[in-house]
C-alpha cells in the first residue's frame, strides 16, 4: 500500500520559507497573495491486509519519528492499495 | 570528573569536546559511539556534540534522537546523570523529549556563523559559580537555532528556573532570546553556542603559514 503524509508546521510556528516565498510572490505582482506555508510530502510504501491496518501503521510511525508534535502537524492526504 | 562525549555519524564537533574537556584538570574524556548500548552509569557528564547528524534527515536531531545509545542516555538521566547538548547536541536533546521545545529554522533563514555575546539567565547547577549577568562571548553556527515552545510549557520554565542563558541581542529569532535550557530536575541542558569552540587551541601553527605568506609579500606592500 501506498500513504503519502503532508507535514507543517504549526499555525502558532513562524515559517520563514513560506514567509519568503509569500513577500516574492507579492513583489512579482501577486497581490492577492495572503499567505504561504511550505510543507513537506512523505510517501511510505507499506505492506498491510487492510487499509484501516496501515492508516494505524502510518499513525504509530508519525509519532515516533516522521512528525515532531511540538512544531508540526500533519495530515495523511492519502492511503490506497 | 569522567566525560563521555557521543560521536553520531556527521558529528563534528566531538573532538573538540573531547579535547577542550581533557584540558581540564582531573577529566577523563571517553568516546562514546552511537552504536553503543552500554550503561553510562560510570560517567560523571555525557555530552552530545554539534555536528549535522545523519546529515539533518527528516528535521535535526530527529534520526540521532532515536539511535540506539539514545536509550541508554535517557535511562542515565532519568537516574539523575549529567547530559549536556551543543548546537546539534542541543537539537537531539529537544527531538528526544529529554527538553521542552524545539529548534526550528532561524528568522531570517540564513546559517549564521559568528561570534555573539550570551548572558547566564537562571541560575543553573551549569553555571555555577558564574551569577546571573555574567556575559559571556561564545561562537555560533547553525541554520536551525530559533528556540520555540509553547507558552504554557514557557511560563512553567520560567518559573522553574530552567532558562540558562540568554543571547543578549536577537540573533536568530528565539523565543525570548533564548540561547539555552536546561530540564526540570536541571541536570540534562542544551545550548546552542559552542562552549568548546572558545576553549583553547590545539595547534597554532597555522599562524606559521601566515608568517610564511607574510614573508613571501614582505616589501610587496
Amino acid at each position: 500500500m501506498k500513504a503519502r503524509i503532508h507535514i507543517f508546521y504549526k499555525d502558532s510556528v513562524f515559517d520563514p520559507q513560506g514567509n519568503t516565498v509569500a513577500a516574492s510572490l507579492q513583489r512579482l505582482g501577486f497581490t492577492s497573495v495572503k499567505d504561504v506555508r511550505i510543507g513537506k510530502v512523505i510517501d511510505v510504501t507499506l505492506e498491510a491486509k487492510r487499509i484501516e491496518d496501515a492508516r494505524i501503521e502510518i499513525g504509530k510511525m508519525c509519532e515516533k519519528l516522521l512528525v515532531n508534535p511540538v512544531i508540526e502537524s500533519y495530515r495523511l492526504e492519502s492511503i490506497e492499495a | 570528573m569522567r566525560a563521555g562525549v557521543i560521536t553520531f555519524p556527521g558529528s563534528n564537533c566531538d573532538e573538540d569536546c573531547s579535547f577542550s574537556l581533557g584540558q581540564l584538570e582531573g577529566a577523563t574524556v571517553c568516546r562514546l559511539w552511537h552504536k553503543d548500548t552500554h550503561s553510562l552509569g560510570e560517567l560523571d557528564l555525557v555530552v552530545l556534540p554539534g555536528g549535522f547528524s545523519y546529515g539533518d534527515y527528516l528535521r535535526t536531531g530527529a534520526m540521532a534522537a532515536i539511535s540506539p545509545i539514545m536509550a541508554s542516555v535517557k535511562e542515565y538521566a532519568s537516574r539523575g546523570g549529567r547530559v549536556f547538548g551543543i548546537c546539534n547536541g542541543f537539537q537531539i536533546l529537544c527531538e528526544s523529549g529529554l527538553l521542552p521545545g524545539a529548534l526550528v529554522k532561524n528568522q531570517k533563514l540564513g546559517f549564521i556563523c559568528k561570534e555573539v555575546t550570551v548572558e547566564v539567565a537562571d541560575p543553573t547547577p551549569w553555571t555555577a559559580p558564574l551569577s546571573a549577568g555574567t556575559q559571556l562571548k561564545l561562537p555560533i553556527a547553525h541554520g536551525e537555532g530559533r528556540y520555540v515552545v509553547d507558552p504554557t510549557t514557557y511560563s512553567e520554565m520560567k518559573k522553574q528556573g530552567q532558562i540558562a542563558f540568554r543571547y543578549l541581542e536577537d540573533v536568530n529569532g528565539s523565543l525570548e532570546r533564548i540561547a539555552g535550557i536546561t530540564n526540570k530536575e536541571k541536570n540534562v541542558c542544551g545550548m546552542m553556542p559552542h562552549p568548546e569552540r572558545a576553549a583553547d587551541l590545539k595547534s597554532r601553527d597555522g599562524m606559521k603559514i601566515w608568517n610564511a605568506l607574510l614573508h613571501q609579500t614582505r616589501g610587496k606592500a
